[in-house]
């Protein structure tokens, strides 16, 4: 009995060393040099691998970052929080960022937009589109949320009247809605610009009209109306903003007959206060 | 001759996930895409190979000489362990792109029950180093099978249309379920 107790612990005991001394002397022969900044990077990005930098997750970027092959404010979902917390893992001076956000450039929900058909497919804009979805307006929003399915922030969601919507407290600029959209309404935006033409349709003005109360019927009175030159364009039947060419004020939308031109209208909406604004839903329905 | 039905066995009759149910958490984890679980299976079949090496080696120098089957379990585990440690070790030097692409998969190896229970199948039934080596490489190869069928159902059912309420996980226990009924379809026909 005794014996084989000794034995027993003898052999556990001369096995477990013999491991360990392999390993300790494996770790010594087979270490491998880590930039140990790697791993600070990763702890300051948001690790959503949201792909929205245009490298393949966040443990590439933190590489390519502490190989000093991208920028600090390369991490576009960041923001000026995660630049810092980089500049600071990277030891070097942090700058300034510029936010950019999504904007839904359409704003014929199910009480503007007239419906021509019944779709009855597959409940994605991606199988809708190739239908031409239900609206009479092939450039409309389809309604199917893409988008807000795309979105890893919580920064999207449906309206009671078909459209997205965006929360500004939410959104970090990634991309992701703008690439899931078929119909390329929504688009990213620096911060700075304030005023959009909230229609993609390039239908002549009559047919537009038709489909959609709030559509851009060619009329160009924006284009006269605007204070910078060139400012604003009519390209195919709709007004096209040239951000460098015009300044961000009010002056273009007041004469706007169908209201589809308009400034400073996003930004103010936060999750919370779009939640509570919908009678009787509360935040994570 | 034996090897070629000890190898067969552990691949395919005896699957030590399909018949045995062991590994079920790899499998059901590492399942969701093929060149994922393909990874994973490659893996496993590398460690399962020197693992079933290095414990018959234990098994039949010390264990058995000295009268301590008592003790396989332990003895198994701490092996595995170790082994897996120095495996990672060894890769992580020799080939970061290997590295880099088993990921995570390495470090789980070490809590995928499907290797204990290759040692200690591997002890029960006494076979000879040769044979051991085959049963390894056997296991491993079946761990591979039953997770790649599993992915490409997996990838296949991402198209179906499932009920809301099977959606996930009721979805994937069913499948494999179905899965291990079709490999008993093999049963009994070697016990090697």
């Amino acid at each position: 009995m005794s014996s084989a107790f000794f034995i027993s612990v003898l052999a556990m005991g001369g096995l477990g060393i013999a491991f360990a001394a392999t390993l300790a002397i494996a770790n010594k022969k087979l270490k491998v040099k880590e930039d140990p900044r790697i791993k600070k990077i990763l702890e300051a990005l948001p690790m959503t691998n949201c792909g929205a930098c245009g490298v393949a997750g966040c443990a590439a970027l933190a590489e390519l970052l502490a190989g000093g092959k991208a920028d600090i404010t390369a991490c576009t979902a960041g923001g000026q929080e995660i630049a810092d917390a980089v500049a600071e893992a990277l030891g070097v001076e942090s700058v300034e960022t510029s936010r950019v956000l999504a904007v839904v450039l359409c704003r014929g929900g199910h009480a503007e937009a007239k419906v021509g058909a019944k779709y009855k497919g597959d409940m994605s804009c991606a199988a809708a589109d190739l239908t031409g979805g239900e609206k009479l307006c092939a450039y409309s929003c389809l309604g199917y949320a893409d988008c807000v399915d795309e979105c890893e922030f919580d920064a999207m969601d449906m309206s009671p009247n078909g459209l997205p919507v965006i929360f500004y407290d939410k959104c970090v600029g990634c991309g992701a809605c703008a690439k899931a959209c078929p119909r390329d309404i929504i688009e990213m935006h620096p911060e700075e610009h304030k005023l959009f033409v909230y229609c993609k349709n390039r239908d002549k003005g009559a047919e537009a009209k038709k489909g959609c109360s709030v559509a851009c019927i060619a009329c160009t009175l924006c284009v006269k109306d605007c204070v910078s030159e060139d400012g604003i364009k009519m390209q195919d039947n709709l007004a096209v903003i040239d951000y460098e060419a015009c300044e961000q004020d009010d002056s273009s939308i007041k004469r706007c007959p169908t209201k589809c031109i308009l400034f400073d209208e996003e930004e103010s909406v936060t999750r919370e206060a779009y939640y509570s604004s919908l009678p009787g839903k509360a935040i994570g329905d | 001759m034996t090897v070629i039905l000890v190898f067969l066995s552990a691949a395919i009759v005896n699957n030590l996930v399909l018949a045995y149910f062991l590994g079920i958490c790899p499998f059901l984890g590492v399942s969701k895409r093929l060149d994922t679980a393909l990874n994973m299976g490659f893996a496993t079949t590398f460690v399962m190979t020197l693992a079933a090496a290095i414990t018959w080696l234990i098994n039949n120098l010390i264990l058995v000489p000295y009268d301590l089957p008592f003790l396989q379990n332990v003895t198994f585990i701490i092996t595995i362990a170790s082994l897996v440690q120095l495996v990672e070790m060894f890769i992580k030097k020799t080939s970061p792109p290997l590295y880099k692409s088993l990921g995570i998969f390495l470090p789980l190896i070490v809590t995928n029950c499907a290797i204990l229970g290759l040692a200690l199948f591997e002890a029960l039934r006494e076979y000879t180093f040769l044979e051991g080596l085959f049963f390894g490489v056997g296991g491993g190869f079946g761990f591979t099978l039953a997770l790649v069928l599993m992915a490409g159902i997996r990838e296949e059912l991402e198209f179906a249309e499932v009920p809301e309420s099977l959606k996930g996980a009721p979805m994937t226990l069913l499948v494999a379920g179905m899965l291990a009924l079709a490999f008993m379809g093999f049963a009994g026909l070697l016990s090697v």
